[in-house]
């Protein structure tokens, strides 16, 4: 993919920005109740994942099939705090251990563990939504990158980090609720977040949290250290040899992956009220991936459209027919795969920009070449 | 939505439908005046905009028929769905036949939760009849609060929970628990106890009600190990050798789901075979449908603890087990949860009756007090707190898969869902 123009935002890029606005904030508002807007909310949760991972894999070539992790542990940050919030001596009365949460008082605890304690204050929790995977990531990215670890090797470690947290968090169920996960959240600071009105006001929060992650994205991919990832993903040892710190680049992007998918996950445990190790481990990590993939894994704004239209797939799917969805969504991927390989994205680029393209060149008197354009926009 | 109707696939179902539109036909003739639908104007029975028309009434299945639980809750599914079957061919309810919307959890919290919104929210179901394990239950449990909708969950579980929006079918720990530990230590004077189970919240709340009672209120008797493994886990060798040492008389077991295929032909294995009776073996995780998977010859002669097995010896429980074959085929084994899962459209019924309406409030005001005299496990009744009055019994398991029963509790166990002494 050759880099179409230095600006930040081309023609293309505005209209895609500007298109997916719209959707996210009239079109779907407008057109869906309460309930449908609340699920495209949670699905959007999951965009904030795709966006990284479009950064990490797309971008930099290194393919994480452990991003459950980030999201789970971000998830996780929110949780604990709102479940503190829960966990008043009052609402818990009826408990051996008022004052603590419930699954803690089910397991034998008679207090509050010392880790806990932090997660009471909102700033800390909301500095640890991000802190804590990002943490993780550089670790991970120390051991992994320094020692250049890479390709598949990378992934199926990832993957082992996936295992490893969801068989914790299963393992030491007193003290994170186990396979039930962290259940039961009522408030944010007071303000229920279980009404409609507050699920609605979310999903626009949601959707301003992800269009800056979006924004931040962009920035990256135009940015010279976006072309360094490029570069690196097509021949790391030329930027190595060239005198650059790969593994320090490597490590940074992995993080801002971590970054956005400790968001997701803190808008989906706001949004659906609780966050357990199903959405930590490797499947869920596996279906983060594809979304990516389904939306084109060049494409910021393309994972976000694979996000939506693979959750939605699932839910309308599974609704029409409870005991044959599953076949039906692999059909989706399967066809996506050898239909489109470049996913939505690449279909974009290939059918409808070109037309676009034309009509534009017939009406008008555009300077950008065709063939750039549809290159910049497969980005 | 498409699943309202019975599956086509399914053998005779044409005829069976025509048989039960006759059967109502017939039936609606003879009713008392009382159940018919005109006597009972949608808008007085149904003041909270449910799901509800002049001749039918919606209800959810909310159960995984995918995933790992899809083995497990199967058999709750058919339950419900051949008893909506039976209360349509009957006139339905206040003269309205049921509908079902299906919708598959897919062994996945967070889905639970999502597809219970869309059932109350969306949907505006009457009721709901569904989930399996305490974590889909504690996924959906806000939302039911939150929509005021009504569940009816079939599940044995660990108690220590109460909602006004669910009534709990199956038995809470205690039921399940303390009945069973004493007819081992009166009948086959056990004094020592090994405790091993699977690594959740169910496994250990009941285990710690079975380590209280057994220490302060079995004479002499002791707990000599308590052991816990994740879920799916298959490697029990290291506990057998320590149940060997330790020479326990009974081995209190809480394995679930498909480690218990493990656990049993690796016990048998080891030279300690349930059927000698040295150590016993006691459980109350192993229902017929767990027996087909680890296979009756290795499991013979263990003690289960339940409340219903399916050879049950009593009319409604033989007509029940007929019906259940005829419509889900001859081989079918039909376990503890598969029953109470039929309970719940039964209950659900008789309360919409008494209340003389569908309207949640009204239909949770009039469930206690709720007697069901045909029940296949004999006669159950819905206790204040939500959880039902029922029998303790204890099976022995044969070869064929069945439990032979050998002990029942005289009269109805009291559920005590947040038991005193036992914390």
């Amino acid at each position: 993919m050759s880099i179409a123009s230095n600006r930040l935002f081309t023609r293309q890029d505005i209209v895609g920005f500007a298109i997916l606005a719209a959707i996210i904030f009239i079109v779907l508002p407008l057109a869906l109740d309460s309930f449908r807007l609340n699920l495209f909310g949670k699905y959007l949760t999951y965009a904030f994942v795709a966006v990284g991972l479009v950064l990490c894999w797309g971008a930099g070539g290194i393919l994480s099939l452990g991003q459950g992790v980030f999201f789970g542990l971000g998830g996780y940050c929110m949780a604990m705090f709102l479940k503190l919030e829960a966990s008043t001596p009052e609402n818990t009365s009826i408990q051996s251990t008022p004052g603590i949460p419930d699954f803690m008082d089910w397991n034998q605890l008679t207090a509050l563990p010392w880790w806990w304690e932090p997660f009471s204050h909102l700033a800390f929790a909301l500095f640890a939504v991000v802190a804590v995977p990002v943490i993780f990531a550089f670790i991970i990215g120390m051991a992994m990158f320094r020692r250049r670890v890479g390709g598949v090797y990378f992934a199926i470690i990832t993957q082992a980090f996936a295992a490893i947290l969801t068989i914790l968090i299963i393992g030491q169920q007193g003290f994170t609720g186990g396979v039930n996960g962290i259940t039961d959240l009522r408030t944010l600071q007071g303000w229920d977040i279980r009404t409609e009105a507050a699920k609605e006001t979310l999903y626009y929060v949601n959707g301003v949290l992800l269009f800056i992650c979006l924004f931040i994205a962009q920035f990256v991919r135009k940015s010279k250290l976006g072309r360094l990832l490029i570069a690196m993903r097509d021949q790391e040892d030329r930027v190595r040899f060239s005198g650059y710190d790969v593994a320090s680049f490597k490590i940074f992007i992995f993080c801002l992956g971590a970054a956005f998918a400790g968001i997701g996950g803190a808008m989906f445990t706001l949004q659906v009220g609780f966050m357990s190790p199903t959405l930590v481990g490797i499947v869920p990590s596996i279906e983060m991936v594809i979304f990516c993939a389904v939306g084109g894994r060049l494409s910021i704004i393309g994972a976000v459209y694979g996000a939506l239209l693979v959750n939605w797939a699932k839910t309308s799917l599974s609704e029409s027919f409870p005991e044959l969805w599953l076949f039906g969504l692999g059909g989706l991927f399967i066809a996506v795969v050898m239909l489109f390989p470049n996913g939505l994205a690449g279909l974009y680029a290939d059918h409808v920009a070109p037309r676009i393209n034309r009509l534009l060149a017939k009406s008008a008197t555009d300077a950008t070449k065709p063939d750039d354009a549809t290159r910049a926009a497969a980005e | 939505m498409s699943d309202k109707k019975f599956p086509a696939k399914m053998t005779g179902a044409s005829r069976r439908a025509f048989m039960a539109g006759t059967a109502a036909m017939t039936a609606s003739l003879f009713l008392p005046k009382s159940l018919r639908a005109a006597d009972f104007p949608t808008a007085e029975v149904n003041t909270t905009g449910l799901a509800v028309t002049d001749d039918t009434v919606t209800i959810g299945i909310l159960h995984s028929v995918t995933g790992t639980m899809a083995i497990s809750e199967t058999g709750s599914v058919q339950a419900e769905k051949l008893a909506i079957e039976q209360i349509n061919a009957q006139g339905g309810i206040l003269g309205r036949k049921i509908e079902y919307i299906q919708e598959d959890g897919a062994s996945d919290w967070p889905t639970f939760a999502e597809k219970a919104r869309k059932l109350l929210v969306n949907d505006k179901v009457a009721s709901v009849m569904g989930c399996w394990t305490s974590a889909s239950r504690k996924a959906v449990l806000p939302v039911f609060e939150q929509h005021n909708g009504f569940l009816y969950y079939p599940t044995f579980y660990e108690g220590l929970e109460q909602s006004p929006n669910v009534i709990y079918t199956g038995q809470e720990a205690t039921q399940q628990i303390i009945a069973g530990l004493d007819w081992v230590s009166e009948t086959k004077g056990a004094k020592s106890f090994y405790l091993l189970g699977s690594d959740y919240i169910w496994p250990r709340t009941s285990n710690k009600i079975a380590r209280k009672h057994i220490e302060n209120f079995l004479p002499d008797s002791k707990v000599v190990g308590e052991e816990y493994y994740p879920l799916g886990h298959t490697q029990f060798n290291s506990v057998i050798n320590k149940i060997r040492l330790r020479k326990p008389d009974v081995i209190y077991a809480i394995v679930v789901g498909g480690s218990n295929v493990a656990f049993y032909k690796q016990l048998k294995a080891a030279g300690i075979d349930p059927a000698g009776e040295s150590p016993m073996v006691l459980t109350i995780s192993v229902t017929e449908d767990e027996i087909r998977g680890i296979g009756g010859e290795n499991i013979e002669g263990t003690y289960a603890c339940m409340k219903y097995f399916q050879s049950l010896q009593n009319e409604n429980n033989l007509a029940f087990v007929k019906a259940f074959k005829e419509m889900w085929g001859e081989d079918i084994v039909i376990g503890d949860v598969t029953q109470a899962a039929y309970l719940g459209p039964w209950l659900w019924k008789a309360a919409v009756e008494k209340a003389g309406s569908f309207d949640v409030d009204k239909v949770r005001e009039a469930s206690p007090g709720i007697e069901m005299t045909t029940a296949p496990e004999g006669y159950v009744k819905i206790h204040e707190n939500h959880h039902l009055w029922s029998k303790t019994r204890v099976g022995r398991a044969q070869a064929d898969g069945q439990y032979e029963v050998v002990f029942e509790t005289a009269e109805l166990v009291e559920p005590d869902p947040f038991p005193e002494g036992y914390q």
